[in-house]
């Protein structure tokens, strides 16, 4: 599912906001946790997930056309922890259809 | 201090001027069309932001660490994000503390 496929499926589910109104505000929400990321602040969403930064140590490295040394400095990544309910939603189909006999 | 649900239907209300029902709706729902189409098996692709893949792990030996009993963990399917590279220089530019 690409974004223009959310924005479309959340247009047509609720009724009361226009098309571009629903555009603009996952625009607005991706936007604000890309802004709360980058200034080093944790997103926490219960049922879904958690976003951090974690940390990558500087460390030397090389270029691979020349061999030169280059030392690389430490930066941030982002992190996501998926939350119990995603995790359980994302592997209930997955255990029931792959290994569990028909239970249900 | 983290950013929430509340903080962003909040801030869609105070940006678009969403009434504040429509602002909460609209961000529970984002999150559970994601979701949903991670449930589906669907990966999910939101350009400038990032990936939401799911990766299929198989059975492995495992420990309880209490116990120290031997139990094997079963095969399951995992979500794992993988960060757009907007987000990640970003991301990168911060220079904060050490930890976050």
């Amino acid at each position: 599912m690409m974004k223009s496929e959310l924005i479309e499926t959340l247009a047509v589910e609720q009724n009361h906001l226009a098309h571009k109104d629903v555009e603009l505000a996952i625009r607005c929400i991706l936007e604000q946790m890309s802004q709360a990321l980058a200034s080093g602040e944790r997103i926490e969403i219960r049922g879904f997930g958690s976003f951090s930064l974690h940390y990558r140590p500087p460390r030397t490295g090389r270029n691979p056309r020349t061999g030169d040394i280059v030392t690389l400095a430490g930066k941030y990544v982002p992190h996501f922890k998926p939350g119990k309910e995603l995790r359980d939603r994302v592997n209930r189909h997955y255990a029931t259809d792959s290994e569990l006999p028909p239970s249900e | 201090m983290s950013l929430t649900k509340a903080d962003m239907a909040e801030h869609l209300y105070a940006e678009l001027g969403l009434n504040k029902r429509e602002a909460k709706d609209v961000v529970e729902m984002f999150f559970e069309e994601i979701r949903g189409a991670l449930e589906r098996g669907e990966q999910v692709k939101l350009s400038g932001f990032g990936n939401f893949d799911l990766r299929e792990k198989k059975q492995r030996p495992g420990r309880n660490p209490k116990t120290g009993e031997e139990i094997p963990i079963s095969a399951r399917r995992v979500v794992t994000f993988r960060p757009g590279q907007k987000l990640k220089s970003r991301v990168e530019a911060y220079a904060g503390h050490e930890q976050p």
